[in-house]
């Protein structure tokens, strides 16, 4: 496996080829994929369908059923001898109440929010910070990023009591960057954007510096734009990690105006009592916008595990 | 870059504001105050009797590690995090690798395949809390209607102590097993072809190709996903907290929610830290083997 992580990234050509699908004829590399790892055999093609196509209805079938519910009356949702087909029909009252009560809409736009900024900082800090460990020298260089390394290791849960306290003392509490500011340390992403830098060729820097170029346009204009797939992979992750948080937004927020996503929606059901319809509504728009979004992006995001080898390295 | 501060005449001061630090100043500054200094502190709490009532905290040793170690409610989560862990990690694992191996073999609907195992990876907790309360509860919830009809008796999904835990396993694998699934995917596309394509040659049936070459190519990547999960459920707390509140009778309470519990429910913010501590020591521990055995495997 040794030989396998490295070229990860550094061939694109090959990758490419095998990993996307062209919008072109899409059949081909398939073709020699299957023979070579199912064999010839037509009853394992089959067979091996037929489980990956169960597998498949196991996973789905809870937002199949809380898309269903969501659009069922409340007395349907809560009648448990029509779990399927609802006796009154389909309706979208679930998802009117739930948007005319104006949390959700609130709430999405504050995840959307914070998440945007915990992404911008994050990644243009890391980036900058990764360039500095990679490409320049300067005294405490090894030990400050042998120090970052480590604390890869510190679980955020042990730091949302300090963090608190942090707050408090700051009078950081209920705002925006209570919530966004803990987040933007990662030192994962500074020690992968870091191994990225180390393998861009150095060459194309001492051409910019003969050119007269510093430092901060090596590192803006020739540098990141050739790092755009792996800026994107490490975008994504930071975004899903702040979109989806969930202890710390819920510890440093108490005004409900504040709340992300996933700590204001499990306040509906409290709200709601049993209204199971409206409270799978919400659950849907809730889920919605990071579905789509992977529905549009999926081959860019399945690449992108590749691309930042995480877990690769 | 001609920082002010870059005074040509002092040597020592010009290189520590070389442009190299400049550029990794932000982050060292994000670093220090949200990560080194939140842990002194936690460190220092963790020997106050800190509270989120007004008075000062007073510096009391190790009481509150004495207290902690003489306190059954605290190994009980720690224990609760460590069964968690360990009944989660397997199928986490080996779920995902199925499920690549199956994905990878290039049955027609990879999209398909693909959003059906990764989406619930892209829902929020708070979303994976509401339905999967749904989908337990009692009397009209999902899983115990199928149970019903096929025959198998009701089951307490998330109120019978003896059931809760995997209840919970059973959610999160269900909720985080496309990330792992997608990088067994990477790591299955980065085997190169001419091995199958030799093998084939030398006449190698499709199971003898998967144990001969895909699983053992796999093995890196195996060991790899096996430490990320340990590690990331070892922390496990939010969908423990929106399904069951560490119930019933505290008993699926992870280490995390036991901080939470004593430190923003019980006020007391030192002994919060002292167990956080505890805690991190753990997670040291486990990251500590892993690397050894990570290290012993690669040479």
């Amino acid at each position: 496996m040794t030989s396998t992580e490295a070229p990860a990234r550094p061939t694109p050509p090959r990758t490419g080829a095998r990993t996307v699908r062209p919008s072109g004829p899409p059949r081909r590399p398939h073709r020699s994929r299957t023979n070579l790892t199912l064999g010839e055999s037509r009853t394992a093609r089959v067979l091996a369908l037929a489980v990956l196509a169960v597998a498949a209805l196991v996973w789905l079938l809870p937002m199949a059923w809380a898309v269903l519910t969501a659009f069922k009356s409340e007395q349907d949702a809560s009648n448990p001898l029509r779990w399927v087909w609802p006796e009154h029909g389909f309706t979208l009252q679930g998802f009117r109440s739930v948007w005319e009560r104006g949390d959700l809409p609130l709430w999405m736009l504050n995840s959307l929010l914070i998440s945007a900024a915990v992404t911008v900082i994050t990644v243009l800090v890391s980036a900058m910070a990764g360039y500095a460990f990679s490409r320049t020298v300067f005294a405490g260089r090894r030990g400050l990023f042998a120090l970052t390394i480590a604390a890869v290791l510190v679980p955020p849960q042990i730091l949302i009591v300090p963090w608190f306290q942090q707050m408090l003392t700051l009078h950081l509490l209920d705002t925006y960057w209570a919530v966004i500011l803990p987040q933007t340390v990662a030192p994962v992403m500074v020690f992968i954007l870091k191994k990225h830098f180390d393998s861009l060729p150095r060459e194309l820097e001492e051409a910019a510096r003969i050119d007269g170029a510093g430092h901060w346009r090596i590192f803006w204009s020739v540098l990141l734009p050739l790092s755009r797939p792996m800026l994107a992979a490490v975008a994504i992750f930071v975004f899903i990690g702040a979109w989806n948080n969930f202890l710390w937004p819920f510890v440093s927020t108490s005004d409900p105006a504040l709340m992300t996503l996933p700590v204001g929606i499990t306040s509906v059901k409290d709200a709601y009592g049993v209204q199971y319809a409206q409270t799978m509504s919400s659950a849907v728009l809730a889920a919605l916008p990071l579905v789509v979004v992977f529905v549009f992006f999926q081959r860019h995001i399945v690449k992108s595990v590749a691309t930042t080898g995480l877990g690769g390295q | 870059m001609s920082s002010p501060l870059a005074r040509p005449r002092a040597l020592a001061v010009r290189r520590l504001f070389s442009p190299g630090l400049l550029f990794a100043l932000p982050f060292l500054a994000l670093f220090a105050v949200f990560m080194l200094w939140p842990l002194g502190q936690g460190l220092w709490m963790s020997v106050t009797d800190a509270s989120l009532s007004a008075h000062a905290p007073s510096f009391i040793g190790a009481d509150n590690f004495t207290e902690a170690f003489k306190d059954a409610e605290m190994w009980r989560a720690l224990g609760h995090t460590v069964w968690f862990t360990a009944i989660s990690t397997v199928p986490l694992v080996v779920v995902a690798l199925g499920m690549a191996l199956l994905v990878h073999t290039g049955l027609p609907g990879q999209w398909v395949w693909r959003l059906a195992f990764f989406a619930p990876y892209l829902l929020p907790v708070g979303v994976v809390g509401l339905l999967w309360l749904w989908l337990y509860q009692p009397d009209l919830g999902l899983y115990n209607h199928l149970l019903d009809k096929l025959g198998l008796g009701r089951l307490a999904w998330l109120s019978d102590e003896s059931v809760a835990m995997w209840a919970i396993a059973l959610t999160t694998l269900w909720w985080t097993v496309g990330f792992n699934f997608l990088l067994y995917l990477a790591a299955l596309q980065s085997i190169p072809d001419p091995l199958y394509e030799a093998a084939a040659i030398d006449g190698a049936g499709a199971w003898r190709r998967l144990w001969s070459i895909t699983l053992p190519q796999l093995s890196r990547i195996t060991l790899v996903i096996t430490v990320l999960q340990i590690l990331a459920s070892l922390k496990v707390f939010d969908q423990v907290y929106l399904l069951t509140k560490g119930g019933p009778n505290n008993s699926t309470r992870p280490v995390v929610e036991y901080v939470y519990d004593v430190g923003f429910t019980g006020y007391r913010l030192g002994y919060a830290s002292a167990i956080s501590y505890i805690f991190f020591a753990l997670v040291v521990l486990a990251s500590a083997v892993q690397f050894a055995v990570l290290r012993r495997r690669e040479k």
